[in-house]
């Protein structure tokens, strides 16, 4: 299970990353392995999506929530 | 000025970094850039409780060392190189105390570098508030370095701040964060020895960005990459695994100093908010709302102003003629350098109200949300969401938006974006089509309640976003991307802004575009005079003869004689040469040489079209004398087949051509600046000189 695919409101703890640069960036942002992240809202066109980490929050397009592998 | 210390603020983006920075500096700070990089320099003064004087300087807000953008990419020069007149003795690092696991992450990088270095926890209500609990003493001391509490929005804590960069050591004391030499010992080993740095950070830090700082020589990154190959070094392996220990040292610091609410009330409120402003029907309506809101105020707040600019300069126009003897340097100052001015700084008003509206948007946190919205939109046509707000600016000038880019990380889109901002209608771009609309569109209405001249302006604003985004998508697959794009973006939460702050960077904007545009347009404004002022040979002392003969001078009013003069002189001068030059070229598009004298004096700047017309059809130059302007050109008869010079095939062709051509040296000079090469401004003016002609030629073509 992958990011991308929660619906507004569910949560996930993250397990790890399929994309290295894209891993790189999203951990300085907080978003670290062992993190709970929540999908807060979805786009209006659906995409990009935002979600609650580390308490507060952090947008980033479908694709890039794709890479982020929950537990 | 000279200071006894030197002072960086470093920080997240939204932590109130320039809330700090204007409480310190007041209105005591000057713009400048970092050496060899167009990235903007905010240096301040402030005084010390020991009256000792501070050079405060504002860095970039950076998530992290390793930069994103263009403007982050300097945090790090400036911190690593000794020889750089930046680099500061005292680091003062800004945390939002509401979030301050990942503020924290860019202090433990910066106090790797071993630089001394105190703490301004910022946003100490907005934490209380939330009721969350923050044990500054116990922070402190596992930190090593002074925590200074503050709320920069309301001014408190600012004295105890000042006091501990009084006191604070010239040595770095705080406790090592990580073990930054483990992460890759044998090449951190052999970095510092050979290009001598004593610091493990400093030396991994060099690994990972020697290929964009600005201190090191091409033979020491080439030696740094070699090394890199010698011990197969993987920099985002490498960055990931710091990254981790920094936050797993962090996870230590804040544990049992940091006490967190069950819900943040804050966040709540910031949601309810995004609800609506977000929402798949409302948050698109309520966006044309203000945007529609903002053009409005732009129009209608600005006319006053600029008339009062305008009769400024009429007045100072006036005092000068009779100051000065008639001659040369009159004319100089007055047509020359005086009315090229005049063409910048009637702008400012308008420029100074968007500024002020996107400077509001932005410290909301509403603009994050604009970018959120319209990033897949966006995004179809080769623009990221980033891109919406330097095009929405376009419509007022291009010069701001273009600098205004830079928030827009990668590199393609960035590019994108400056080439097709000029394309969107800007307001130099609105007295030529009121001028032409009102010579060829009747004035009544349609379907009852539209009138059809609006229908045609707003048809011309339309077409311009159009255009853009057709051509931003054709750049799309020309252009390389450099690096992969990502939008990886904070959300900020909702917060009233800050109005200092908006003042602040509307003042700093609007005096960029004025020193920058400026230049340029006095330097093409003296050209541009001098070609309209001279001409070959002996025509000039001909005109004179021939209107000092008595025939004229009985006959017709001092005032309507000057006008002919000048009509005929504009028509025998170097640009009316050059005028009747190009007519074999610009026939096709339906233009005539006083057209082409419009389009030359007009290069600089689109608005002087209106201004050349009155001169060539030698009516008052006023522009305010539309009426009398749109009379003469309306009878205007071809000299050859008796028909009218302005049909509406070539008036349409005309406002087609100013759709597309880059008739704006600001433009150029401003594009030139933000790319560092001569490259993408020739790319531009070409591309859109070409479309001009192309479209201008098919347009003519099919009304004629």
């Amino acid at each position: 299970m992958d990011l991308s695919q929660l619906k507004v409101g569910q949560s996930g703890v993250v397990k790890e990353f399929t994309d290295l640069e894209m891993s790189v960036k999203l951990m300085e942002m907080g978003c670290l392995p062992g993190e709970t992240v929540q999908v807060t809202r979805i786009a209006p066109l659906g995409d990009p999506i935002a979600i609650k980490v580390s308490g507060y929050q952090l947008s980033l397009r479908k694709f890039e929530a794709s890479t982020i592998i929950l537990q | 000025m000279k200071a006894d210390i030197r002072v960086a603020l470093i920080g997240n983006p939204n932590t109130g970094k320039s809330s700090l920075f204007n409480i310190l500096t007041g209105l005591n700070q000057k713009i400048g850039n970092f050496p060899g990089v167009t990235v903007d320099k905010k240096t301040g003064y402030t005084s010390l409780p020991d009256n000792r004087r501070a050079e405060i300087i504002d860095l970039p807000g950076t998530y992290s060392l390793y930069p994103k953008s263009k403007d982050e990419s300097i945090v790090f020069s400036v911190l690593a190189d000794k020889a750089n007149p930046s680099r500061p003795d005292l680091l003062v690092v800004i945390l939002d105390a509401t979030n301050l696991k990942r503020n924290l992450l860019l202090y433990t990088q910066v106090a790797d570098l071993k630089i001394p270095v105190i703490i301004a926890l910022n946003m100490m209500d907005l934490a209380d508030k939330a009721g969350m609990k923050i044990d500054i003493d116990l922070l402190a001391k596992r930190l090593g370095v002074p925590v200074i509490p503050i709320c920069a929005r309301k001014g408190s804590g600012i004295d105890k701040l000042k006091s501990a960069i009084a006191f604070a050591n010239r040595i770095a004391l705080q406790h090592d964060t990580i073990d930054a030499g483990a992460l890759a010992p044998q090449l951190i080993a052999r970095i510092s020895e050979e290009i001598e740095v004593d610091n493990a950070y400093y030396a991994l830090q060099l690994a990972h960005q020697h290929e964009t700082v600005t201190f090191l020589t091409p033979e020491q990154s080439d030696r740094i990459e070699s090394l890199e190959k010698e011990h197969s070094f993987q920099s985002q392996k490498v960055q990931a695994a710091e990254t981790v220990a920094r936050y797993n040292f962090i996870n230590d610091v804040l544990y049992d100093a940091v006490h967190l609410p069950d819900t943040a009330h804050e966040e709540s409120f910031s949601n309810k908010i995004d609800h609506i402003l977000t929402h798949k029907v409302f948050g698109f309506v309520i966006f044309l709302g203000i945007l529609l809101f903002i053009f409005q105020s732009i129009f209608a707040w600005s006319s006053y102003p600029m008339d009062l600019i305008e009769s400024l300069f009429v007045l100072a126009e006036d005092s000068l003629r009779t100051l000065l003897p008639e001659g040369v340097v009159a004319s100089l100052l007055i047509d020359g350098i005086l009315a090229g001015l005049s063409g910048v700084l009637v702008f400012i008003p308008q420029i100074a109200i968007l500024f002020i509206f996107i400077s509001i948007l932005e410290d909301t946190g509403y603009m994050a949300r604009v970018t959120f919205m319209m990033d897949k939109l966006m995004r179809k046509v080769g623009l990221s969401g980033k891109s919406v707000v330097p095009l929405i600016g376009g419509f007022a000038c291009a010069v701001p938006s273009i600098m205004g880019t830079r928030t827009i990380e990668n590199w393609k889109d960035r590019m994108i974006t400056i080439m097709v901002t000029p394309l969107v209608a800007c307001s130099a771009r609105l007295p030529v089509y009121t001028l032409l609309i009102a010579l060829v569109v009747p004035d009544r209405n349609v379907w009852w309640i539209f009138n059809l001249q609006g229908l045609v302006l707003t048809g011309m604003y339309v077409f311009s976003l159009v255009s853009a985004f057709i051509v931003a998508f054709v750049f799309k697959f020309i252009l390389k991307a450099k690096e992969r794009g990502y939008f990886i973006m904070e959300l900020p939460v909702y917060r009233m802004p800050r109005w200092k702050n908006v003042v602040f960077s509307m003042y700093d904007r609007s005096k960029t575009f004025v020193l920058e545009a400026g230049k340029v347009i006095i330097a093409v404004s003296i050209i541009l005079w001098v070609l309209a002022s001279y001409g070959p040979g002996d025509r000039f002392a001909a005109i004179e003869q021939k209107y000092n003969q008595p025939g004229y001078i009985q006959t017709t009013t001092p005032e309507e004689l000057s006008r002919l003069i000048g009509s005929e002189k504009l028509e025998n001068s170097y640009a009316g040469v050059l005028g009747h030059a190009i007519e074999p070229v610009i026939k096709p598009l339906g233009f005539d040489w006083k057209i082409g004298i419009a389009l030359i004096t007009s290069f600089a700047a689109r608005e002087v079209f209106v201004g050349t017309m009155a001169t060539i059809y030698s009516v008052d130059g006023d522009t305010d004398e539309t009426e009398s302007l749109k009379e003469k050109m309306d009878n205007a008869r071809n000299t050859e087949t008796g028909q009218p010079v302005f049909t509406v095939a070539v008036a349409f062709s005309l406002m087609i051509f100013y759709a597309f051509a880059m008739q704006c040296v600001s433009t150029v000079a401003i594009v030139y600046r933000e790319t560092k090469a001569w490259k993408w401004p020739l790319i531009q003016l070409t591309y859109m000189t070409v479309l001009a002609y192309a479209a201008s030629f098919i347009t003519y073509n099919l009304l004629k």
